[in-house]
């Protein structure tokens, strides 16, 4: 793995010093927070109007109204950037041709494609720092369970990463990062509503589209509920797109 | 050190290059020329290992740019076309991320692009952006950024083109300089720059390899038929002399005579002899023999040498 994080190191340079990452970092603080804030105040007018209600004030639960349908959102949110966040990765080397360096140099091609992982990973932890300003929010003003946050965002990070490596794959087909970035949308709108047609489909198919899509295997974990199947789902894909990745990139040197 | 032996390469149907075999020695300085579109970049990139042969085997140092690439690519240094550059570092930056590329560590790190920025003259921009140099500097970010890990070969892509005169020369005498310690391949479609800083050179055409070998070996080799200019006074006619016994064949060129012979060892006594008896006063005698930019055009023109 040598030249791994001398290739993380270069790409978080890149982030920091390109104007997109911090114009997405603001898109998305900005409309998570009107989420929050939507979701807040229909909490807070509800648990006004039922205060006289003591059955009510029962079900209301700040975790439940707030923060499950908050981490949906983010998670809607982070699949509409995300393209736009990993699109650059491989398709500017090639536009640059710095490509050439990064392929000449003595670094296996399974290295150039984990370091560039990894620094797209610093972003997606930074998203999820940030969003902990709304988790604080929470606890000064009310008393959340912290588990099921703790799962959600946990689940949100591996959701991440394969947002990341379906990312990274396209951005290697193509030298034209709205190609990759169009690309990478559409695997990941795709997934999001393959369960939408399990509907009628036959018992196999249903089962399948259903564990194939992105969103199914996020129900569970916001609300506290943890299987090992949705981490592991989030985690094959990932491996699967960061392999195929590393095969495009690889072939290259063959056609 | 460098030995590329019968190696081709297609595009689909196409072939950019066919069955190129040359091998270059030790601490040279080896030109590798041809026009645009020949195959040079094509063999380049094979060698360094960007893309894979079709056909054929590329050793560098012993190791097979195939089944050994990491331990070819730790031995070459590499400018592309075009540099590959990072706008967004500085200089100093980028060549430290070059260094590191190629396992450079710690306080050998810091030397080395320092002494690469020395060497290419990049001192005084260390700290500038990549983005604001002007053409020629950018050349020298790139050479900087092939032999910042001390590598025992280079291997430069038309390291000249584009740059102006001034810089040309900078650029041909930093070459000059390397060779010895590294050895060095470069590129380029121009003849002048092969005879002024190469030692040897292979001569390409649409993707075949016309002649390889050094400076001499390339005007020897195609110095045609064996054949002598004379000038004296008074000039024989062409009849007289093909009466003297070994020549082939007699021709007027200019003030002068081409002379061809069929064994050229008693042709050249005869003649000498044959001159002296009939007292004629050589002005001048000299074997013909093709310069390296008639070896170059004719290859340009597809034109076969008489010996190959």
């Amino acid at each position: 793995m040598r030249g791994l994080w001398t290739v993380t190191k270069r790409e978080l340079r890149g982030y920091l010093t390109s104007p997109v990452a911090y114009v997405l970092v603001a898109v998305f603080l900005m409309v998570s927070g009107y989420f929050f804030y939507n979701l807040l105040w229909w909490f807070h007018t509800q648990s006004m109007a039922q205060s006289q209600n003591p059955y009510y004030v029962q079900q209301l639960n700040i975790n439940r109204f707030v923060y499950e349908p908050f981490l949906q959102n983010v998670s809607v949110i982070l699949l509409l950037i995300f393209p736009l966040l990993t699109m650059r990765l491989w398709a500017e080397e090639k536009r640059g041709k710095t490509d050439e360096l990064l392929l000449t140099s003595p670094v296996s091609t399974a290295s150039l494609v984990g370091g560039k992982f990894l620094g797209a990973i610093f972003i997606l932890l930074t998203l999820i720092l940030f969003l902990q300003v709304f988790t604080l929010f929470g606890f000064l003003y009310s008393r959340p369970e912290p588990v099921p946050l703790l799962l959600g965002y946990g689940g949100l990070f591996c959701m991440g990463l394969a947002f990341i490596a379906i990312g990274l794959f396209t951005s290697t087909l193509t030298e034209n990062q709205m190609v990759a970035a169009s690309l990478s949308f559409g695997i990941l709108l795709l997934l999001w509503v393959l369960s939408w047609g399990a509907e009628g489909a036959s018992p196999f198919l249903r089962e399948l589209l259903t564990y194939l899509s992105f969103f199914e295997h996020y129900k569970d974990m916001p609300r506290g509920i943890f299987n090992i199947i949705d981490p592991v789902y989030y985690l094959s894909v990932t491996l699967f797109f960061l392999c195929l990745g590393r095969r495009v990139i690889e072939s290259r040197r063959w056609r | 050190m460098i030995d590329v032996q019968n190696l081709s390469r297609f595009y689909g149907e196409k072939a950019a290059v066919k069955g190129v075999s040359f091998s270059v020695a030790p601490g040279v300085v080896w030109g590798f020329l041809g026009p645009n579109g020949a195959g040079k970049t094509t063999t380049m990139r094979m060698i360094t290992g960007y893309i894979a042969p079709s056909e054929g085997s590329v050793r560098v140092a012993g190791f097979d740019v195939v089944s050994q690439s990491e331990s070819v690519k730790e031995r070459i240094g590499y400018l592309p076309e075009t540099p590959p550059l990072y706008d967004e570092m500085t200089v100093g930056e980028y060549l430290g991320f070059a260094a590191s590329l190629r396992g450079v560590k710690g306080k050998n790190l810091k030397s080395r692009v320092g002494y690469a920025m020395e060497r290419t003259g990049l001192k005084g921009v260390a700290g500038s952006l990549i983005r604001n140099l002007s053409k020629g500097y950018r050349q020298r970010v790139g050479i900087a950024q092939a032999l910042v890990h001390n590598p025992p070969v280079l291997i430069l892509d038309e390291p000249t083109v584009g740059l102006d005169p001034a810089q040309i020369v900078e650029i041909r005498e930093l070459i000059r300089s390397l060779k010895g310690e590294h050895t060095v391949i470069l590129s380029t479609h121009i003849l002048s720059e092969v005879t002024q800083v190469c030692d040897g050179a292979a001569i390409i055409n649409e993707g075949t390899l016309y002649a390889s070998g050094t400076l001499e070996e390339i005007e020897k080799c195609f110095s045609g038929p064996p054949g002598l200019y004379i000038e004296s006074d008074p000039l024989p006619s062409p009849a007289e002399l093909m009466r003297v016994e070994g020549i082939s064949g007699v021709r007027r060129e200019g003030a002068g005579l081409h002379v061809a012979f069929g064994d050229e060892e008693a042709g050249i006594k005869a003649l000498n002899l044959w001159m002296r008896r009939e007292e004629r006063l050589l002005k001048e005698w000299r074997p013909i023999r093709l310069t390296l930019e008639e070896v170059y055009l004719r290859a340009l023109s597809r034109e076969r040498g008489v010996k190959e």
